[in-house]
């Protein structure tokens, strides 16, 4: 979208519809998983663990980095996954695979609901807003004891193996593969969205929304669709959250966690489809090593990191990366 | 069981029963809707002047709470003095964190304020935790706030009554002092039109601190004086966050009267639906926000 | 003649400050009218009532006889309504070729499209495209918008609301923050757009005015004060008084 200088020599319609076309880096995340299946066979849990988070936060790029809603409570629907996937393995739908769609339909049927409501509201009040509805679910999750198991977490998730044949097994070899092909159907899916008119549009929404409006575009209903996307999105990677660890505790609804998946986003770059792919990981190694080595105070240093990267490199590493680019090239 | 049916001295004193504890709710519930008044004021305010999400506001509160109660426990001040103290040593440190940071970011996008403003709220955890461990704090009232005052016959609890004073209090001076002066109406012009505002000569740099510092003294009193009622703890900014910006998204963002009215309707029916209803009352707060935001989305006072 | 569009007693305040006043006001199809009148006058405020930016107090906006008052704009614009704004109002970050395939798609009504990608309909880009060399554009087709100057720009703006090949257009003072020289370009456009589109211009740029509009309507006071051909509109003596006195430096 923004490098045109290379598109010199062909004409500028060619250029823009091939503007979807698979580039070479866009592979690297495939490749790394790939080599890290292979690399690092004692960290397979950890791995599943960042590619749900991956997932999510792909999730949010589309309400965040896209449609520019900025969320306080994307936990919101990754909790309503969760539980969901949680709460029907417990009663006996020990099925994983087919747990997932159902999953993405609760957590979209409440994105669809609350989104409908909340975004006619903007700025600080939307904000605001977001950040209630999920307090709100995690209140009730808290409350409604004899569902989800308050407080305590609900324990007592199994599952079947997958497809009758692959067991979720301690080395965490199934989850992990599980998770990488889930993450690789969400990633197509929405690689295909944000390049398709429907992305654009809400590029154009985040970029001017009287302009939207001034064109004809149901500015408010395209902004509802995403969220709804969003949210089954979120929900599928909260489910696999759920059978992955077979536990969900009131943490998939909490503030904590939309604000980690946020950060998350934040470092790898917002509205870019890959920042989610370097950010998640990043995140997830570094809060490792850091409480490791600060245990007690090492959101500090997460805090910290944060004032940083807003206040000196606001497109996050890739953001920085293209801009290093950009310089060497010219 | 019907009415008819309980003896007269039995139904007398249900009667009486429900309406001290109708009294009772109105009380705590005031006393409650102070704090977060007075607390919540000063980010109405700077988000309606600065167009600035800035979620760490609690952080002026707890730091308030922090500084009053280390105050009186490690220097032996009283009360009071070591309120007023708090209140213009957070005051003064939120202005150089203002000029040094939040400026900076005036002019940017939400997005980037609200993650600069969670990190600053991280960060506040850490440190209050790691200077003050992360027990609740107690504070320490002074013999003349303890116990209970008798007003039109009945026994209320001092502190309480003292809250509300002094809350009512400063919603009138604030009312007068910024609806109704000088001050008030640059930071108003400054709202409106920033542009127009500095070519008139008003020095918006300095009133944005002034008004930064303004907000920030607020939620350290807030935090300080209330400190009985929202314990002091490392995560104060976010534990009470929903109810602060709520009281701001209700009330309307940079109004004065309208976060008044909006902690007095949350206080009050927070306190009421939780003592009624323990089991559902939790919930109340969400449904006022919803059913007022659809009735009016900028807020009971905003501006649409 | 057949009226493209038509406001009838059309009224609005903000709280006690009534912006316009009872505006009755025909333009017919293919018409080529200006609006002009003094700053404060309630020309912008005009033009956002008719796109349905804004609400009417009272009163009502037809267009092609279709009473659309409680309409959205985006209802509007399906209806044939096109407009641009006073301050650019663009995507800027976007390309100028993005920019205006964002219009046609939509006018197609292919924005909402969700599993084919953009690029597949390359007939939309080519519409675009076309409309980019028509207003000079071409050349910077694949630059950001940001990056190009205030003077084409503006013409993103026109681009744009062409892109939606409206029926009646409203232009929204098209060579505001224009340098002068560059007026030229923005007028050749204006000139050249088909014969069958009404348009409606607000403009401070009286040459540019006169040299474009058929009609002009003035606007004193959110109020109609008269209308007329460019020649009866100069010689009005209450417009000399009010506007022109005043306004003739542009």
């Amino acid at each position: 979208m923004f490098v045109y200088r290379s598109a010199a020599t062909i004409s500028p319609v060619d250029y823009m519809v091939c503007s979807h076309r698979l580039r070479w880096p866009e592979l690297l995340p495939w490749v790394a998983i790939i080599a890290a299946y292979f690399a690092f066979p004692s960290y397979l849990a950890l791995g599943a663990q960042v590619m749900i988070m991956v997932l999510f936060a792909l999730s949010l790029d589309l309400v965040l980095g896209y449609a520019g809603i900025v969320t306080l409570g994307h936990a919101a629907f990754f909790g309503v996954g969760a539980y969901t996937a949680g709460i029907l393995a417990v009663h006996g739908w020990e099925e994983a695979i087919t747990a997932l769609p159902v999953a993405a339909a609760v957590a979209g049927a409440v994105g669809l609901v609350t989104g409908y409501i909340i975004l006619r509201t903007r700025g600080l009040t939307l904000l605001m807003l977001t950040l209630a509805v999920a307090s709100m679910l995690g209140e009730a999750a808290n409350k409604a004891n004899w569902l989800t198991g308050g407080a305590d977490g609900l324990q007592g998730i199994t599952l079947r193996p997958l497809l009758g044949v692959f067991h979720f097994d301690l080395f965490g070899r199934t989850a992990f593969v599980y998770c990488a092909l889930v993450l690789f159907a969400g990633w197509v899916f929405v690689r295909r969205l944000v390049h398709a008119p429907f992305g654009r549009s809400l590029t154009g929404i985040r970029e001017n929304a009287a302009r939207m409006h001034a064109i004809g575009a149901p500015v408010r209903q395209r902004q509802i669709i995403v969220y709804t996307i969003a949210a089954a999105l979120a929900g599928v990677a909260g489910a696999l959250e759920a059978q992955t660890t077979q536990f969900v505790g009131l943490n998939v609804l909490s503030f904590d966690l939309s604000g980690a998946v946020l950060i998350m986003l934040i470092f790898g770059g917002v509205g870019r489809l890959y920042g989610a792919f370097v950010g998640a990981p990043l995140y997830m190694v570094a809060q490792d090593a850091l409480s490791r080595l600060d245990p007690e105070y090492w959101f500090f240093w997460v805090g910290l990191l944060l004032v940083v990267t807003v206040m000196f490199a606001r497109g996050g590493i890739l953001g920085v990366a293209d801009l290093l680019r950009r310089k060497v090239m010219r | 069981m019907k009415a008819g049916a309980v003896p007269r001295q039995e139904r007398v004193s249900a009667v009486n029963e429900f309406l001290s504890a109708l009294v009772s709710i109105m009380f705590h519930g005031l006393a409650y809707a102070m704090i977060l008044y007075v607390v919540s004021v000063g980010l109405s305010v700077t988000m309606g002047l600065m167009g600035f999400a800035n979620l760490a506001h609690g952080v002026f509160a707890m730091a308030g709470g922090y500084v009053a109660i280390s105050l009186m426990s490690r220097l032996g001040l009283s009360f009071g003095p070591a309120v007023v103290l708090a209140v213009l040593v957070v005051a003064a440190a939120s202005v150089v964190l203002e000029r040094l940071l939040y400026a900076r970011l005036y002019g940017a996008g939400e997005i980037e304020q609200v993650l600069f403003t969670i990190g600053l709220i991280f960060m506040s955890i850490a440190a209050a935790k790691f200077m003050f461990g992360s027990s609740q704090q107690e504070l320490v009232l002074p013999a003349a706030l303890r116990g209970e005052v008798s007003i039109l016959g009945r026994m209320f609890p001092t502190y309480r009554a003292f809250i509300i004073v002094t809350g009512a209090i400063i919603a009138l001076g604030l009312w007068l002092g910024l609806e109704r002066s000088q001050f008030g109406a640059r930071v108003r012009a400054a709202v409106d039109n920033r542009r127009m505002a500095r070519s008139v000569g008003i020095d918006t740099d300095r009133l944005f601190s002034l008004t930064f510092a303004l907000g920030s003294g607020l939620a350290a009193l807030g935090g300080a004086l209330g400190g009985e009622l929202l314990t002091i703890h490392p995560a104060y900014a976010i534990e009470h966050l929903v109810y602060f910006l709520t009281v701001v998204a209700v009330g309307g963002l940079g109004s004065i009267r309208g976060p008044f009215l909006a902690a007095v309707l949350l206080g009050v029916g927070d306190t009421a639906c939780k003592y009624l209803l323990p089991d559902i009352g939790a919930f109340f707060i969400y449904f006022a926000l919803f059913g007022l935001l659809l009735w009016r989305p900028a807020g009971l006072f905003g501006r649409a | 003649m057949t009226v493209a569009l038509e406001t009838r007693g059309l009224r609005k305040n903000f709280g006690a400050m009534v912006v316009t006043n009872g505006v009755d006001f025909k333009l017919a199809a293919g018409a080529r009218h200006a609006l002009i009148g003094p700053n404060g006058a309630g020309k912008s405020t005009f033009i956002n009532l008719i796109a349905g930016r804004l609400t009417p107090s009272a009163g009502s906006v037809l267009l092609a006889g279709e009473n659309v008052t409680a309409l959205s704009q985006e209802a509007r614009v399906k209806r044939g309504l096109g407009r641009t704004f006073q301050i650019n109002t663009l995507f800027a970050n976007l390309t100028v070729l993005e920019n205006v395939t964002m219009a046609v798609s939509e006018r197609l009504g292919r924005g909402g499209d969700k599993l084919r990608f953009a690029g597949s309909r390359r007939d939309i880009v080519e519409e675009a495209y076309e409309l980019l060399k028509r207003l000079h554009l071409a050349e910077d087709a694949l630059r950001p918008v940001r990056e190009i100057a205030y003077g084409r720009q503006r013409l993103v703006e026109m681009a744009i609301a062409l892109g939606l090949r409206p029926r009646v257009l409203l232009l929204d003072e098209p060579a505001a923050g224009v340098p002068s020289a560059e007026t030229a370009v923005i007028l050749d456009v204006m000139e050249a757009l088909p014969a069958d589109m009404a348009v409606l211009i607000i403009e401070h740029d009286m040459d540019l005015v006169f040299r474009f509009a058929k009609t002009i309507t003035v606007l004193v006071r959110g109020a109609v004060l008269t209308e007329g051909t460019p020649a009866e509109i100069v010689a009005d003596p209450r417009v000399r008084e009010i506007y022109l006195g005043e306004g003739r430096h542009g």
